[in-house]
């Protein structure tokens, strides 16, 4: 009887890295743009009319 | 699988609701943690939340970008939108059934015994329009005079935020009470609209209403750690239909924007027909005892 041949192995999917490094970079053109302080300075105040409050 | 997966949510609750501190100072956490993003929806207003919510910095950043503008200050979401693509590119909607407060609330609610039912599925399309407008369109276009925009899924709708921040707060600070009003009552109904639903139906919120959720599951196809069907192992019993908190019918629709990997599917399946990958590269074993002989 023939033998089975064995299935290549599964190839490594390239998209995921692609989309990862695309957003890795924009987020370092936003670290770059000063964003985070922006960012940290608004989380770190309670927005009332966010929660419904005032 | 499902154990661990309940303790990865817990720890992911904890690490994102880390500031035991609050019922002593009775304000929210101000640290240097607060730059680093959460993968789950966790309102930053939360008296214990560590990291912030990836949908309330976005929609604060597209509010204010005209006045950051006028003062030469490119603030335009790039920041967070990477920090969120990043998370999506890695695992997507995983994060839904992994790392979610407010997906595991709803988890949580689902195990009252109650009758069951399902949602009806063209409900899904509702957060994508809820991201389109609520989170993007309406802060960046919807402007007052100062042009300033508002947020307006978070102070409108979203059910996380008046669990998490709004609720505590008004426990916390009772001179807050006083502003209560319509809008406070209205966050209050589509908190309870969705707590009721999610005792009846699974992951209500997530399925119909989450813009994060919407946001992560255009990664659906892209995602580095992602299900696979085997096809060749499939024998189409329906056996993942029914046992997906989604309602995902994985073996006719292996990629869908759905899917949390939550893995309960791979667990139900006899027939090793669904594996999880990373980047193409299968990392659970095919049993071949179960496997279909053909």
């Amino acid at each position: 009887m023939k033998q089975k041949k064995n299935s290549p192995p599964p190839k490594i999917r390239r998209a995921p890295f692609v989309v990862i490094f695309i957003f890795l970079v924009l987020g370092a053109v936003g670290i770059g743009l000063g964003e985070p302080s922006r960012v940290l300075e608004q989380a770190k105040q309670i927005c009332l009319s966010c929660i419904g409050i005032g | 699988m499902e154990f661990i997966r309940k303790w990865v949510q817990a720890l992911f609750f904890l690490i994102t609701n880390g500031y035991w501190n609050f019922p002593v100072t009775r304000g929210i956490y101000q640290g240097p943690l607060k730059v680093i993003c959460s993968p789950g929806l966790n309102c930053y207003s939360c008296p214990a939340a560590t990291s912030y919510c990836p949908l309330g910095a976005l929609q604060q950043l597209m509010s204010g970008v005209r006045l950051a503008l006028a003062n030469g200050q490119v603030y335009i979401g790039f920041y967070v939108v990477g920090a969120m693509g990043v998370i999506g590119g890695f695992v997507g909607r995983m994060v839904c059934g992994w790392a979610c407060p407010f997906g595991l609330f709803q988890e949580l609610l689902h195990k009252i015994p109650s009758p069951t039912f399902g949602i009806w599925h063209p409900l899904r399309h509702i957060k994508y329009g809820l991201l389109l407008f609520m989170v993007i369109l309406l802060p960046l276009f919807a402007v007052d005079d100062h042009g300033f925009g508002q947020t307006w899924f978070c102070k409108y709708i979203c059910p996380a935020g008046t669990l998490e921040a709004g609720i505590p707060l008004l426990m916390l600070q009772p001179s807050l009470r006083e502003n209560l009003g319509l809008l406070f009552f209205n966050k209050l109904f589509f908190l309870i609209f969705f707590t009721v639903w999610a005792v009846l139906a699974s992951r209500p919120f997530c399925r119909t209403a989450c813009p994060l959720g919407a946001f992560y599951a255009l990664f659906s196809k892209v995602k580095l750690v992602k299900l696979r069907l085997e096809t060749e192992n499939c024998t189409h019993c329906g056996a993942c239909h029914a046992v997906c908190p989604m309602g995902v019918r994985f073996n006719e629709s292996p990629d869908d924007m759905e899917c949390i990997s939550c893995l309960a599917c791979t667990k139900a399946c006899k027939f090793s027909a669904i594996t999880l990958e990373v980047g193409g590269q299968p990392v659970t074993r095919q049993s071949p005892c179960h496997t279909r002989k053909t």
